[in-house]
């Protein structure tokens, strides 16, 4: 039996029960946050090796056989996301040493961070429907607290949204799930794909269908129902708020890529015609709202629903180039998004606002941030030679090929945009002399404790580098997850094995 | 008896989207609590019903004999209400902590404390 694909859910878990133990030991619980996530980061690294070599790796839990036990299954998509969970986990972790203050470490914030990656993760790595909705609220239960950690008034308003909206999908979702197994009578995903696939009948699979596009889209933060997302990111605290916009969305994106792949894959032109609808308009609707702000953090959410909408089209389009894309784009943009984020709390400690109008000159006093800034922002934006523009290439490409035009004129003017939004973020923050009549509590954030909120934004910033020097093992990563994807078959035949017969 | 069902569930998801339009933040949760009780009668209707026929196996056999029960509907609801209840627990603490910091149970009041 191969431990790997264990491990990435173990561990969290192991790490948040010890926190626990050692709750009024600031230290303990620190050193266990950063070991914890980076064995965690170690563990899914390995579990991304051995399944590209393997192709499947499957676990079945308490040794049940599948369909009928739970399983743990990698595939290389899966492998993926849990080793970008990995990293922005740990870059989490390292960031709070001096980013997350001591009311917050005293409220369980360590425990708190250690069992939402074991959501995330297990969310990842679950080959059961019903298992996915149980992460899913491991997931969202420590997510909800980790929210209101402060419980200032802005934080009580953005959370009452947030809960309410994503326990609506949850109750979706747990719909979907009832329906789904009264016509198939099985609760595996690769069960179900595989009894699915022989339905003459696809008009109630298109309405289920329907059913998990809304309760996803509510957690990945699609049009129409994103309206959650820019009324909480910007309220919790920094490093929560780095760590909600790398992952949380991320795994609605990714469920979307499973189920409409592994599942719903009858009637494509129907259920993916709509999807791409929905990716047009998440990409436009996104950064338009992002355009018209000026609060650091609420332009950045905004940039994360626009964003969203890329990797949907990547799906929608279902040819191998755009699958290919749209997990190039998730690695890309995971990284990217958590690090301006990370940069938003250096600029707050520096100016104590995240207001754009109320800061400035923050290149005048510490050029080397304004460099760490703009590689993640134009990244984003989709400069060469960084990741984002490998990742809005390939997609952009996929997109000509599959002669969308309209999709790719959208995609493009959306790039505009986002350019023209952090040139704003750079302009205002960065460039401009700091305004007049606005007291400057300039602190310094380059020595001292403050110094570990430099290390993983430094990082990160190295990743997006090389992901966009060096793609070429990143490409054949997403090539080899799309390859396992289009062809649900083999994920199947891993799962399923020999029960089939 | 499963057609009686449906019309309970579809009007507790009825009732359940009406309270939840509603402006009383009290009334919201009392929306989602309907939804999660509604979601779970669905998932145990899907599976049929089938009264008084437990799903054991005889001592010898391998598979229980006749019709019986579906085991794994009902696990599935048992655990999804024991999450609905921590959820829901949680969402009535917020909805008081909020209530102390806002000073009013409208949402119509819950539009600008970010400002």
């Amino acid at each position: 039996m191969n431990m790997s694909v264990a491990l990435p859910v173990i561990i969290p878990l192991l790490a948040g029960a010890l926190s626990v133990m050692f709750w009024r030991s600031h230290f303990a619980q620190r050193a266990l946050g950063v070991l914890g996530t980076g064995a965690m980061l170690a563990a899914t690294v390995w579990l991304l090796l051995e399944t590209w070599e393997h192709g499947h790796i499957v676990m079945e839990m308490g040794s049940w056989p599948a369909p009928f036990g739970i399983v743990l299954v990698s595939d290389m998509l899966a492998a993926i996301m849990v080793v970008l969970s990995g990293i922005i986990g740990f870059a989490t972790a390292v960031y709070s040493l001096s980013g997350i203050g001591k009311m917050s470490e005293k409220f369980g914030y360590y425990p708190l961070l250690h069992l939402l990656l074991a959501g995330v993760n297990g969310a990842f790595l679950t080959g059961d429907i019903f298992n996915l909705y149980v992460w899913f609220e491991v997931m969202l239960v420590a997510s909800f607290a980790l929210l209101i950690l402060g419980g200032e008034r802005a934080q009580m308003e953005g959370a009452i949204k947030y809960v309410t909206l994503n326990l609506l999908s949850s109750m979706i979702f747990l719909t979907a799930i009832g329906l789904t197994y009264g016509l198939t009578g099985t609760l595996n995903m690769a069960d179900i794909g595989d009894k699915l696939s022989t339905v003459e009948d696809t008009g109630l699979i298109t309405v289920i269908a329907m059913l998990y596009l809304v309760a996803f889209g509510v957690k990945a933060a699609a049009f129409p129902f994103f309206f959650w997302l820019p009324a909480s990111y910007h309220t919790p605290k920094v490093a929560v708020s780095a760590l909600f916009a790398g992952l949380l969305t991320k795994v609605g994106v990714y469920a979307l890529f499973r189920v409409f792949t592994l599942i719903f894959n009858q009637d494509v032109d129907y259920t993916h015609e709509i999807l791409l609808w929905v990716a047009a308009a998440t990409m436009l609707t996104g950064v338009l709202g992002a355009a018209a702000h000026y609060e650091f953090r609420r332009i950045l959410s905004f940039h994360i629903i626009s964003q969203i909408g890329y990797m949907i089209m990547g799906l929608a389009l279902f040819t191998p180039l755009a699958l290919v894309g749209g997990v190039f784009y998730i690695m890309h943009h995971i990284i990217v998004k958590a690090n301006l984020f990370l940069i938003s709390g250096i600029t707050f400690v520096m100016k104590g606002t995240h207001e754009l109008k109320h800061m400035g000159g923050i290149y005048r006093t510490n050029p080397m941030l304004g460099v760490l800034f703009l590689i993640p922002a134009l990244s984003l934006a989709g400069l060469p030679p960084l990741s984002g523009f490998f990742a809005k290439f390939i997609i952009i490409r996929a997109g000509i090929e599959a002669e969308a035009y309209w999709v790719v004129a959208v995609a493009l003017v959306v790039g505009l945009l986002t350019l023209y939004s952090m040139i704003k973020i750079w302009a205002e923050v960065f460039w401009k002399a700091q305004p007049e009549g606005v007291e400057d509590e300039l602190r310094d954030v380059s020595s001292g404790p403050m110094i570990w909120m430099w290390v993983p934004v430094i990082m990160l910033a190295l990743m997006t580098v090389a992901i966009g020097l060096y793609g070429e093992p990143i490409y054949q990563m997403a090539a080899m997850s799309a390859e396992q994807l289009l062809d649900p078959s083999q994920y199947i035949e891993a799962v399923l094995g020999e029960a089939r017969q | 008896m499963e057609v009686v069902m449906s019309f309970v569930i579809g009007g507790m998801y009825a009732a359940a989207i009406y309270m939840m339009l509603r402006r009383s933040i009290v009334k919201l949760v009392i929306g989602l609590v309907l939804l999660s009780n509604a979601a779970n009668l669905l998932i145990f209707t899907m599976a049929g019903m089938l009264p008084g026929a437990p799903p054991l196996i005889p001592p010898g056999a391998t598979m229980p004999e006749g019709l019986s029960a579906d085991p794994l509907a009902q696990a599935v609801v048992l655990t999804a209400i024991v999450i609905g209840f921590g959820v829901l627990a949680f969402a009535v603490v917020l909805i008081h902590r909020a209530y102390e910091v806002v000073k009013a149970d409208d949402m119509d009041q819950m539009k600008d404390t970010d400002r």
